[in-house]
């Protein structure tokens, strides 16, 4: 039984790639109209001479907030288990 | 602790390194760089000294208080600065057009100007603070966990 179900999903799996492949956009054809929009607009709208820095910190900004928090996350991770790991050999 | 001539390079250099790392953090708006890459820079400055001399000196210096609050003051000026324009939009560059970071520079290839970009250089710094304060507490608490210690108070 879970074989069956394992090789439905892998070819409903399969079928979405084949079909995501298919319809790609030609070569040479941007697939959207957004990344001409930044290049033309950003330093007038943001007023940043550095494009990436205007998408990172304005057009994708909650994007940068996110990573922040991934790193905030892993300083509190790594000071969270160095400082359990001594506890444990004190009481010990 | 590694040898003398070692320390005395070290020593000369971290200036170097930290002046760097602080253009890349402020100029993050106008050439390639940001908060991220000139923290990750001051940090390796950080780490020489570490390699060069010995954690064991380091962690008088560098306290788990002062590091707290320089990522909690770098992690909350981000997200204020971005709650700031939420009568528009959340992220929204409010300082452009005022008389802070508000200069607007022509389209195309031009010199630079340090007073554009809106809230993205506040941003820079905000993140340069958080990112050296976080990396900084995290490559200490390493070293000194090799050691058998512990990042002080």
């Amino acid at each position: 039984m879970r074989q069956v179900v394992g090789v439905i999903l892998l070819l409903v799996l399969v079928a979405f790639l084949v079909a995501g492949m298919l319809l790609i956009h030609p070569f040479g054809y941007p697939p959207s109209d957004m990344d001409d929009y930044i290049i033309q607009n950003a330093q007038r709208e943001t007023g940043n001479n550095n494009v990436v820095a205007s998408v990172v910190f304005d057009y994708r900004g909650l994007d940068t907030l996110g990573e922040a928090t991934i790193l905030f996350t892993a300083v509190t991770g790594v000071l969270l288990l160095l400082r359990a790991q001594r506890r444990k050999e004190e009481r010990s | 602790m590694l040898s003398k001539i070692v320390r005395t390079v070290a020593n000369q250099l971290i200036l170097f390194v930290l002046i760097f790392g602080l253009y890349v953090i402020a100029h993050g708006h106008l050439t390639p760089g940001g908060g991220f890459q000139g923290g990750a820079v001051v940090v390796s400055g950080v780490v020489m000294l570490i390699v060069a001399f010995s954690s064991h000196d380091l962690k008088k210096s560098l306290r788990e208080h002062i590091l707290t609050v320089m990522e909690s003051t770098g992690a909350l000026v981000f997200a204020l600065l971005a709650v700031a324009g939420i009568s528009t939009t959340f992220f929204y560059n409010f300082l452009v057009g005022s008389p802070v970071f508000g200069r607007i520079p022509p389209t195309g290839p031009n010199p630079g100007d340090f007073w554009t970009g809106g809230f993205v250089p506040l941003m820079n710094f905000a993140v340069g603070l958080k990112v050296i304060a976080g990396l900084c507490a995290v490559v200490l608490a390493l070293a000194l966990f090799t050691r058998g210690e512990e990042i002080e108070e």
